[in-house]
C-alpha cells in the first residue's frame, strides 16, 4: 500500500502569508507539496463555514494563515480570524472532529522559512492522525 | 414539477392574491410574491423557478396555506421546488455562510463520534434506556455558535429538570444527530434522508416509546417527516409545552408567578403543527399573558427559518415583531422555539435602524421560563 500523502487546503493572506510562501519558493526552500494554498484578501474573511466545507470535501487538514497581530493590512482582520477559528473548534468538538485539522498561524512576509517549517510540521501531523474520515464516505 | 403542482394542489389556485396579502415576508420585500411563483409553476416555467433566488426567501411560515381559499399547500410546493431546484446545481443562500447546513451534513456520516452531551450537569438525572426519550436536536451546536447573546443549553437544562421533576429520567442519546429540518426544507432530501435513518436507529436501541423535544422543528420533523420511516412502530412525540401543561393539569408541578408575558407562536409549533394553547396554557399557570396583535394562526414569523436566508428584511421583520411585543407593556417575550429565541435576540444584539429602548424585551423560552418558575427549587 502506498504512504498515506494528505491533502491540506491553506488559506493564505494577500499581504503577508502568501507572500511569506512566496518567498519560501523563491529562497528554493523544499516543503511537501501536500499543500493547496488559496489565496485571501484577509485571514479574517476566511469564514468558519469554508474551513469546515473543506473538511467535509475531504481535505484532511486547513491551514488558515495571516498577518501576525497587530501588522494585519486591514488593522483588525487577524483578530477576526482568531475569534472565527475559535468558534470553528469549539463546533469540531462537539461534532468530533479532531481540533489537530485545523492550524492558525502567524506568517509576515518575511518568514520564508517559517511558512516551510510550518507546512512540513503540519503533514507530518495529519500524517500521524490518518485521513480525514469525512473524505472516505 | 407536475407532480409538485399535483401533491400540493397548486393547480387549484385562483390568483386571488391572499397568499401574497398575508405573507410576512412579502410585507418588506417587494420582488417576493408566493402568488407569482404559484403562476409562474402553473404555465409550466420551472427553469425561472429554480434560477429565482426569491425560492430561497420564503419561509415556509404557512401563513399563506392557512388563508388560501382553495387549499393549496405553498409551504410544501416550495419544498418541493427547492429540491427540484438542489438537484438542478442551485443551493440556498445560507446564514452563517452555510456553516450550520454543514455541521448538519457532517452528522450524516456514520462513524463520527460526537460530544454532544457536555451540557449534563451532575444535578440532571438522564439514563441510557428508557421509556422517554429527550431529543436535544441542535442545542449543543448553537451553544457554540451563539453563546454571545444566547444560552441554547439552559433550554436542554430545564427541560431534564421539568422530566426530572415529573419523576422521568429522559434518554439523552450522544447518538443523536440533526433532525435534517433544515436540510429538507433546503432541498436536500438525500441527506434528510441519512439523518432520519441514523436517527431512528438510534431510537430503536434505546426501547424509549415516548419522545420528548423542546424544538417544534424537531416536533414537526420527527412527527410528520419521519412517518415513513418509523414504519408502524408505534412511538409518541409531544412538544415540551404539550408536557408542561400535562403536568400542570395533573398537578403534578406548581408554578410560581413570574410576571406578565406575551407569547410568539413559532411557525412550526402553531401553524404546522397546530399547538396553541399548550403553551399559553402553561404561560397562564405562572403569570398573565398579554396577547400581541398578531397571534395564533395571524402571527407573525421570527424572520429566519431553515438558516436559509438572512438579510435586512429578516431584521426588519424581527424589529417589527420585537416593537409589537414591546408595545403589549409585556415583562418578556415567550417563544418555545429556540430559533426564534437566537434570531430575536440576535436582531437585539446587532446594529438595528431603531432605538434600542422600542425592542429591548427580554425573550426567554417557554421551557426556561417554567423551569425558573418552578414552585419548592
Amino acid at each position: 500500500m502506498t504512504e498515506f500523502s494528505p491533502r491540506i487546503v491553506a488559506f493564505c493572506c494577500n499581504w503577508c502569508s502568501y507572500v511569506g510562501a512566496d518567498l519560501a519558493g523563491t529562497s528554493r526552500l523544499k516543503y511537501p507539496d501536500n499543500i493547496r494554498i488559496m489565496r485571501v484578501m484577509c485571514s479574517g474573511q476566511v469564514f468558519p463555514s469554508y474551513i469546515l466545507k473543506a473538511l467535509e470535501l475531504g481535505a484532511d487538514g486547513v491551514l488558515v494563515a495571516g498577518c501576525h497581530i497587530g501588522d494585519c493590512h486591514y488593522v483588525s482582520g487577524n483578530k477576526k480570524a482568531q475569534e472565527r477559528v475559535e468558534t470553528l473548534l469549539r463546533v469540531m468538538k462537539t461534532l468530533g472532529l479532531d481540533p489537530r485539522r485545523v492550524r492558525l498561524e502567524w506568517i509576515s512576509a518575511s518568514e520564508g522559512m517559517k511558512f516551510a517549517s510550518t507546512v512540513k510540521e503540519f503533514v507530518e501531523e495529519i500524517k500521524e492522525l490518518g485521513p480525514n474520515l469525512l473524505g472516505v464516505r | 414539477m407536475k407532480q409538485i403542482i399535483k401533491r400540493t394542489k397548486a393547480y387549484y389556485c385562483v390568483e386571488c392574491g391572499k397568499c401574497s396579502g398575508s405573507c410576512p415576508v412579502a410585507r418588506v420585500n417587494e420582488g417576493f410574491s408566493p402568488r407569482v411563483i404559484v403562476e409562474r409553476a402553473l404555465s409550466g416555467m420551472k427553469g425561472e423557478i429554480e434560477g429565482d433566488r426569491e425560492l430561497w426567501t420564503c419561509l415556509t411560515c404557512e401563513a399563506c396555506t392557512t388563508k388560501c381559499p382553495s387549499t393549496v399547500k405553498f409551504s410544501e410546493f416550495i419544498r418541493g421546488m427547492r429540491s427540484s431546484a438542489f438537484n438542478s446545481g442551485y443551493t440556498s443562500r445560507c446564514s452563517q455562510g452555510g456553516l450550520l447546513h454543514s455541521i448538519q451534513r457532517v452528522q450524516s456520516y456514520r462513524d463520527i463520534v460526537q460530544n454532544r452531551l457536555q451540557w449534563i450537569s451532575d444535578d440532571l438525572k438522564t439514563s441510557t434506556e428508557g421509556e422517554v426519550l429527550y431529543f436535544t436536536g441542535c442545542l449543543p451546536y448553537f451553544e457554540n455558535l451563539f453563546s454571545g447573546f444566547v444560552n441554547p443549553l439552559e433550554i436542554a437544562r430545564s427541560t431534564v429538570k421539568i422530566l426530572n421533576k415529573a419523576g422521568i429520567s429522559p434518554v439523552v442519546s450522544p447518538n443523536e444527530r440533526c433532525c435534517g429540518h433544515d436540510l429538507l426544507w433546503t432541498g436536500n432530501v438525500e441527506t434528510f434522508q441519512k439523518l432520519a435513518r441514523l436517527n431512528i436507529e438510534m431510537i430503536k436501541e434505546s426501547g424509549a416509546s415516548r419522545i420528548v423535544t423542546s424544538c417544534p422543528e424537531c416536533l414537526r420533523t420527527l412527527k410528520l417527516d419521519y412517518a415513513d420511516f418509523f414504519e408502524g412502530t408505534d412511538i409518541e412525540i409531544v412538544h415540551i409545552s404539550e408536557f408542561i401543561s400535562s403536568l400542570i393539569k395533573n398537578n403534578d408541578i406548581k408554578l410560581n408567578r413570574a410576571g406578565i408575558m406575551t407569547y410568539q407562536d413559532p411557525c412550526r409549533l402553531g401553524r404546522h403543527m397546530g399547538i396553541y394553547d399548550a403553551p399559553r396554557e402553561v404561560i397562564k399557570s405562572m403569570g398573565e399573558l398579554v396577547e400581541m396583535n398578531k397571534n395564533r394562526e395571524e402571527s407573525s414569523c421570527c424572520g429566519v427559518s431553515a438558516w436559509a436566508t438572512c438579510e435586512g428584511n429578516s431584521k426588519l421583520m424581527q424589529i417589527e415583531r420585537l416593537i409589537e411585543a414591546k408595545s403589549t407593556g409585556a415583562d418578556m417575550l415567550v417563544t418555545s422555539c429556540p430559533k426564534c429565541l437566537i434570531h430575536f435576540r440576535c436582531a437585539v444584539h446587532n446594529q438595528i435602524p431603531v432605538e434600542k429602548e422600542k425592542v429591548d424585551i427580554p425573550v426567554v423560552d417557554l421551557t426556561v421560563a417554567a423551569c425558573r418558575a418552578l414552585a419548592g427549587e
